[in-house]
């Protein structure tokens, strides 16, 4: 199916859930609501024309300006060939959002690096803990508005 | 420090002790395999076939701590990393040396300015004996940073030292 065909079936299940749609581009994809995200992404993997059996990578996003932070979900099938994005808009103060890992196992650990480094919440994960940096570590490094540290446990690191 | 430094007066006999133990630990350095970014690439290529560290001795690269007298920091080391590299060369046996290999290991190289989690020059966790400079530094350059050590291997006594 193409990016068209994808987002006409989408509407016809989930008709009002969807914010937006992008059918060209280069990176054809939906927005959805957070509370939406589930119920959109049980569609995704599970209706047989779809079958988007591959969560390739979550992409987190830090957009200051308008106060958001923005989750994007690529996902392939690749039974069917073809690849579809879905992104969700969340609060930057308060970022929280249901995790996919009952649908995609790949999302565990890309939501636990997406909290990690951007400081989003996700509900529900079974082991939401820092993946990449260390366990004490302070503040989330890829928000725009990080402030380096100066020193971590002694060291020096901003001579 | 071993167990046996420091504690001869110098003499005849300590002279010719000292110039078979140097001897013999100058042509057995055992690193430790302790490659940790793209640094360890070229440190592999020193001991494959075409640069052959185990002409110099120091080709057995040993799995665990213990059994090894050098540490060759091949790569960048993260602040993660620097809590275990402590460790590690903690549980090395004395007399035990550090090579800073590369620029991520002497200062933080690349990472110098506008990184948050590297630590900037491996020498504020660990005591470094030899510095080698290169992005990663060749083959070449690392036999040759493994000969200095050689040379200070050499000037080790097991004599008394003058409290300085």
């Amino acid at each position: 199916m193409n990016s068209t065909e994808i987002i006409q079936l989408l509407q016809q299940q989930q008709g009002p859930a969807l914010a937006a749609a992008v059918a060209d581009g280069l990176h054809p994809h939906v927005v959805v609501p957070a509370d939406r995200l589930m119920a959109v992404a049980t569609v995704l993997r599970t209706d047989w024309r779809l079958r988007f059996d591959l969560l390739r990578c979550i992409s987190a996003i830090d957009w200051p300006a308008k106060n958001t932070i923005e989750l994007s979900y690529d996902l392939l099938a690749t039974a069917r060939g073809h690849s579809f994005a879905v992104k969700v808009l969340l609060d930057r103060a308060n970022p929280r959002v249901e995790s996919l890992r009952g649908i995609w196992p790949a999302a565990e650990w890309h939501e636990r690096e997406a909290f990690d480094l951007m400081g989003v919440t996700f509900l529900h994960h079974p082991d939401l803990r820092r993946i990449l940096l260390p366990e004490d570590w302070v503040g989330h490094p890829l928000r725009k508005d990080y402030q380096y540290p100066t020193e971590y446990q002694g060291l020096q690191l901003n001579p | 420090m071993g167990l046996i430094e420091g504690i001869f007066e110098p003499g005849l006999i300590v002279t010719s002790v000292d110039w078979v133990l140097n001897w013999s630990r100058q042509r057995s350095i055992f690193p430790m395999t302790f490659g940790i970014a793209c640094c360890a690439i070229e440190m592999m290529a020193a001991g494959a076939a075409r640069f052959d560290l185990d002409r110099f001795g120091a080709g057995a690269f040993r799995a665990t701590p213990r059994q090894a007298d050098l540490m060759i920091v091949a790569g960048t080391v993260t602040c993660k990393m620097a809590e275990r590299l402590r460790r590690l060369w903690e549980q090395m046996a004395e007399p035990r040396f550090v090579i800073a290999m590369g620029a991520c290991a002497i200062s933080g190289g690349p990472y110098h300015l506008h990184a948050y989690h590297v630590v900037k020059g491996v020498d504020q966790i660990v005591p470094v004996d030899v510095y080698i400079p290169g992005c990663p530094p060749r083959p070449e350059a690392l036999i040759e940073g493994l000969l200095r050590l050689q040379d200070k291997i050499s000037t080790r006594t097991i004599a008394k030292q003058a409290q300085g």
